[in-house]
């Protein structure tokens, strides 16, 4: 049962085949087996067992409130939750506990959904790889999958199994690796400059973000609030539609929230005749950095494109290698501003100093935030210095308008759907990763996420195939403002043809008959 | 100081005056000569946007620009909710927030403690 979609468990419930209870207890359990990914920094195991409570009543009159009625699900630390410990894996909000729901947890709460917990992330969602957070690093699933270790077995060199473990990727690496290890059947990410995509392709999951406006801000611990959208991560693309379209829509309390009569996509169409489709291949997303592997699969998915009658083009994003630098001003400095809150006065970490609030303040900060925070606030003050300001932040906000432009471009040649490589390869060791710091490694690794959140358009991951170590590789596609309808029908006509493959994770269960039985079912899904 | 063994390659523009204007508008330091060599690699890099030509173009600060913000209207509808709010506070009295004295500067760099390496 766990290893199915959101759409299958939902018509279980439906049909009494398991109950809200039942369902609950199991994730419950899974992830206190899989409690060493450190997946979860809050399991809300009291919480969901009432709500799982309630949706059985609903169930039993008849009542159900939609497909998300009874379905785990689990949250970023970084969107605040009533009477929950929201940290943000930081110390400067250890221990505090939001008096209200941001908007997307309390839609998903309207429609029944059963909170499971808070997902780990790197600290105030800065970072691309979920290690840097004071709860520790999360722990990639695929590490663990028979898939990666029955090819490390053929490796002479292999070492002892669990120092080499890998990243999920970041920040909402705790996300991806609850959904990814069964223990919940959607999760709550926020996608800054790849934050959902970077490990939904790490973690071989659909990364949904959607475009900047359409889903409601409020609650969302803001980082660059000119950028910030909550993500979705799931198993499939359908899936993502659902929970899309209980999230999407006005919200009063966020005025960043567009109030177009948008066409809520619940239910996505199949998609009736590829040939009509144009793609588009950014020709500067082709960098040396790229790993082979990944441009193979890149250049294998426009093929297949091709071969079914779209027509296929190449286009040209000319401020492409500039993306990363101005996302770097612009987002340290917004950084700077929203930081400046954390001041110990109304909630909190609070340093013990009382001498002067300007003491109190700078204590309490240094204590409270790591040291990639306090890197991003300087830097971004740096930029905001009178005598810099023009040269660099306003300079970067001329350069955004470039950078958006350019996609305005591309989709006006004629253009429905961009098609790139989410990330430079698969999932790296832990080991490896920390080699570069943190601001390095986010300037790698968002290379091809970030000029989307600039522009403010909708884009998603989906897993394509395994490397050749047997870990998930993820293809992006980016589509028109508020189109996102479309870009997912085309993501799942695509996801159907790839067959991306079921993680098998029974090595790592002790009593995995539940998983195996399921995996069967879930491969057969997938195969719609 | 920090600033004698700031990174060659960086541009040196990190004086130490402006470390300490920094840490004033910032009210977070340093910490550390590796931080502010860190700086210096940060503005380097964002030092390659000078490549790009901006003549003529306008600053994009929304992508949402061409649209009206919403406005609601402008009635109550919500609050009465001190006790919420204070709870999350460590130092309150009666319904007040107390903060330490204010109108008190930081000390100069030279004359604080060194901060221990964090």
């Amino acid at each position: 049962m766990l290893g199915r979609t959101l759409q299958e468990v939902s018509a279980a419930l439906k049909q009494g085949q398991i109950t809200p209870t039942e369902l609950c207890q199991k994730c419950l359990s899974l992830i206190k087996k899989t409690k060493f990914l450190n997946a979860y920094i809050t399991v809300s195991e009291e919480v969901a067992l009432k709500q799982a409570e309630e949706s059985e009543k609903r169930y039993k009159n008849g009542q159900s409130l939609g497909d998300l009625d009874g379905i785990p699900v689990a949250v970023k630390d970084n969107f605040s939750t009533s009477g929950i410990e929201t940290t943000c894996a930081s110390n400067m909000l250890k221990g505090y506990i939001p008096p209200y729901n941001a908007t997307v947890v309390q839609k998903l709460l309207d429609q029944g959904a059963l909170l499971m917990g808070k997902t780990n992330l790197d600290e105030f969602a800065m970072g691309s790889g979920s290690t840097d957070g004071i709860f520790g690093p999360v722990k990639n699933p695929w590490s663990y999958s028979k898939q990666y270790r029955e090819k490390r077995k053929q490796n002479p060199h292999s070492k002892n199994e669990d120092s080499d473990w890998l990243i999920t990727g970041g920040s909402s690496g705790g996300s991806a690796a609850a959904v990814s290890a069964f223990t919940c059947y959607a999760a709550l990410g926020s996608d800054t400059g790849g934050s959902t995509r970077n490990p939904a392709a790490h973690c071989g999951l659909v990364g949904f973000k959607p475009s900047y406006g359409l889903v409601s801000r409020h609650g969302l611990i803001p980082l660059v609030n000119s950028m910030d959208v909550p993500g979705i991560l799931t198993r499939c693309v359908d899936d993502a539609a659902i929970v899309l379209g209980a999230l999407a829509g006005p919200d009063p309390k966020d005025s960043t929230t567009v109030h177009d009569p948008i066409n809520k996509p619940f239910m996505l169409p199949s998609l009736a005749d590829v040939s009509k489709l144009c793609i588009g291949i950014p020709k500067e997303y082709l960098i040396p950095e790229l790993s082979s592997e990944v441009r193979s699969l890149w250049s294998k998915a426009a093929d297949l494109f091709e071969s079914e009658g779209a027509k296929v083009l190449e286009v040209s994003l000319p401020h492409t290698s500039y993306s990363i630098v101005c996302y770097h001003v612009l987002c340290t400095s917004e950084v700077a501003s929203n930081m400046a809150r954390f001041d110990g006065l109304q909630y909190g970490h609070r340093c013990d100093i009382n001498v002067s609030t300007e003491a109190m303040y700078a204590a309490t900060r240094r204590e409270g935030f790591n040291d990639v925070v306090r890197g991003r606030i300087l830097s971004g003050n740096f930029f905001l210095l009178k005598e810099n300001y023009e040269n660099y932040f306003v300079k970067a906000q001329k350069v955004r308008r470039l950078i958006a432009n350019d996609f305005v471009n591309a989709f006006n040649s004629g253009v429905d759907v961009l098609l790139t490589p989410t990330t430079l390869s698969e999932a790296v060791p832990y080991l490896e990763f920390i080699k570069e710091d943190n601001r390095t490694r986010s300037a790698q690794d968002d290379i091809f996420t970030q000029a989307v959140n600039m522009a403010g358009l909708p884009a998603v991951s989906i897993p394509v195939a395994l490397s050749n170590q047997g870990l998930p590789i993820g293809l992006q596609f980016i589509g028109r403002a508020f189109c996102d309808q479309q870009l997912l029908t085309v993501a799942k006509w695509f996801e159907k043809q790839v067959q991306f493959p079921v993680i098998q994770l029974q090595e790592l269960m002790d009593d995995c008959s539940a998983v195996l039985e399921n995996e069967k079912s879930a491969s057969v899904s997938l195969k719609q | 100081g920090f600033t004698s063994k700031a990174d060659p390659q960086g541009s040196g523009r990190i004086t130490a005056q402006v470390i300490e204007h920094l840490e004033r508008l910032a009210l977070v330091d340093f910490g550390s000569c590796e931080a502010v060599a860190r700086l210096e690699k940060a503005i380097a890099f964002a030092d390659r946007l000078r490549a790009v030509d901006t003549d003529g173009v306008e600053p994009m600060e929304s992508v949402l620009e061409d649209r009206c913000l919403y406005l609601r209207s402008d009635n109550v509808v919500e609050g009465n909710c001190a006790d919420e709010l204070l709870q999350n506070s460590h130092r309150v009295v009666e319904e007040y927030f107390v903060a330490p004295p204010g109108n008190i500067s930081l000390p100069k760099l030279d004359e604080q403690e060194p901060f221990p390496h964090s």
